[in-house]
């Protein structure tokens, strides 16, 4: 994308003005570089989305988007469902509540060595990854039933985690008001074996260093010092989420007309808050998100089995636990009037600042834990929310580097097995079933991991707290 | 013939063919072709779907989110297609077998199939094409 067709508002805040079709100005928040690198169809999918009624404010892009379906990835839109706003199957994307959460071990850098290559095997032979693999649940129709509607509540009851876990979820590990009877047959049926699985593609388990602390303050707070291990585990909500996405932007691209949408992309693919379809779409999308908080729930108890039996001494205590693809209810000020918008974040991560009312007691006070996941062998970070974020962008902030390089371009440019030793050489452990998909997301075919989180700093919309580097990484 | 085409964060899957029918059989193939070799999976077992959409473009997303659903639930790989269409209903079986991790070494799942860059198309009389990218 070519800057100079953007208005520069600062070094990392760029605008496209309102035009043509567009109710409010496109909004960027990204460093020069960064928006250069952008896609134009991410300036297209943004004009789009500002197109679209009920939308507040602005339609905002955070520094690591790039083209998605119908909204860019990285993208943040919000609807007042007075005003004639909709809800978009695109906006949330496929993977609903797709997420990354973060796991403190109890052990540090110098407990690793000894540990490091059993703990890759023992992961790898523990957390069902990959194409076609199974979970250790069966659900039959009511347990179904019981996870869409409970989340990460129902895997902590049966033991698949602890209380103190929900504590440290958003939504405390339950998203209200879902429905679970909204969700298809083929949905559940899709799942019905998944539960407890991490996927394939970007997804991953990783035993990450904590390098560099960059607000000594926030770290304690959020129980980090150097040189902590921790774990990052990122996936969403496995095939219910993906059916559920599929079977909703069919139905809002076919039901557009009578909702009298003109749709400039299918993808845009929406309906008013306040219809049928609209209100079905909240409550399975809502049941997804269960699922998918339920799904990382799972897959951390199961972590917790493999570091208890390698290294007893260890306690796996949850971080926080964080979303990228959701539409949620939030109460924002505009024009200093509190109003409850339908806040969608497509590739973008919740940020609330410093007194929240939704954050947990221990986080009140500095903000929110922002997790940015890195991709094999770049660094992760861990951010927290400003007071200024709530003002920016519906509290939200960049949810990963974002990728550079099409998944055929990494193929030419990069081997699996060849990448895999060479980030042995660096201290790295990678297991996948799949030395093509270690390939395709190889590090190089991803942006920039710390440049997107200086731009989000720099921007406002989020403050760095720590930095980490992988030891260990199980792909799917 | 199939082939497939870049996208930022995904992969295009095209099938090109004498007729649309031949098109989506080869899209289909294009699929498989993002997961495995096609020449891995060993034809044994047929599984049937059908569909039915308001256009062409429609019923090639249904067609191959349809097979997405069967190689998700079933566990299974496919390494060939057969596609009748009858207007805008289409009737389809594919040939595959459970899918075996050390031969087949997927590379990723297939989440859905979307409408990016969606297209059925007669590019000239006797050649179709059909493409869209799928979310992986």
């Amino acid at each position: 994308m070519n800057p100079s067709s953007l208005t520069r508002l600062d070094d990392f805040t760029w605008r496209i003005e309102p035009s043509g079709r567009m109710r409010v100005p496109g909004v960027l928040y990204a460093n020069e570089a960064l928006v250069g690198a952008m896609d134009d169809k991410v300036r297209e999918q943004l004009v789009n989305v500002a197109s679209l009624p009920g939308i507040v404010q602005a339609a905002y892009v955070m520094p690591d988007a790039h083209w998605g379906y119908g909204f860019p990835i990285g993208g943040v839109a919000a609807f007042d469902a007075d005003r004639g706003g909709v809800v978009s199957a695109g906006g949330v994307g496929f993977d609903i509540s797709c997420g990354v959460r973060c796991l403190h071990t109890g052990l540090k850098r110098d407990d690793l060595p000894s540990l490091q290559s059993r703990l890759a095997d023992e992961l790898y032979r523990h957390i069902p990854a990959g194409v076609g693999s199974r979970g250790r649940i069966h659900l039959d129709e009511a347990g179904m039933e019981a996870m869409l509607a409970g989340g990460a509540e129902w895997a902590v009851a049966p033991g698949w985690g602890r209380p103190a876990d929900l504590e440290r979820i958003e939504e405390r590990g339950r998203m209200t008001d879902p429905r679970p009877e909204a969700v298809s047959d083929k949905a559940k049926r899709r799942q019905r074996d998944e539960m407890g699985t991490l996927g394939s593609g970007n997804h991953y388990l990783e035993v990450q260093e904590v390098e560099t602390l960059h607000d000594r303050a926030t770290a304690e707070a959020f129980g980090l010092a150097e040189g902590d291990v921790v774990v990052f585990i990122h996936c969403g909500s496995r095939g219910l989420g993906h059916q559920v996405g599929t079977e909703f932007l069919r139905a809002m691209t076919l039901a557009a007309p009578e909702h009298g949408l003109e749709l400039p992309d299918r993808e845009l693919a929406c309906a008013p808050i306040r219809s049928e379809l609209g209100q079905t779409y909240l409550g399975a999308m809502r049941a997804a998100i269960n699922c998918a908080l339920a799904n990382r729930q799972i897959l951390t108890q199961l972590t917790r089995e493999v570091f208890a039996e390698l290294c007893p001494s260890a306690d796996l205590r949850l971080l926080f636990d964080v979303s990228h693809n959701t539409c949620k209810v939030e109460e924002h000020v505009i024009d200093g009037q509190p109003r409850r918008l339908y806040v969608h974040r497509k590739g973008a991560t919740r940020a609330f600042g410093p007194g929240h009312p939704d954050l947990p007691d221990a986080y009140r006070e500095v903000g929110q834990p922002v997790l940015i996941g890195g991709s094999m062998g770049t660094a992760s970070h861990v951010l927290a929310g400003n007071r200024q974020a709530g003002i920016q962008a519906f509290a939200s902030a960049c949810h990963g580097a974002g990728r550079a390089m099409s998944r055929r371009r990494a193929l030419k440019s990069w081997q699996g097995r060849q990448l895999i030793d060479e980030l042995r050489g660096r201290g790295i452990l990678v297991r996948s079933p799949s030395s093509k998909g270690v390939a395709e997301e190889a590090p190089g075919a991803y942006k920039d991991v710390d440049a997107v989180v200086d731009a989000a700093e720099a921007a406002g919309l989020a403050r760095r707290v720590a930095w980490l580097l992988p030891r260990v990484c199980i792909k799917g | 013939m199939w082939s497939h085409f870049p996208h930022g964060a995904d992969i295009g899957i095209r099938g090109t063919g004498a007729t649309p029918a031949e098109a989506f059989e080869q899209a289909a193939l294009a699929m498989t072709a993002v997961i495995t070799v096609p020449a891995r999976v060993r034809c044994r077992k047929p599984v049937t779907v059908s569909c039915r959409a308001p256009d062409c473009e429609l019923l090639l997303v249904d067609w191959l989110n349809a097979l997405v659903y069967e190689m998700a639930t079933r566990k299974m790989l496919f390494g060939r297609y057969r596609v009748e269409l009858d207007g805008l209903s289409l009737v389809g079986t594919a040939w595959g077998e459970a899918i075996d991790i050390g031969r087949h070494r997927p590379a990723v799942e297939i989440k859905g199939a979307t409408y990016t860059e969606l297209a059925v198309r007669k590019v000239r009389p006797g050649r179709w094409y059909a493409q869209c990218v799928v979310d992986v």
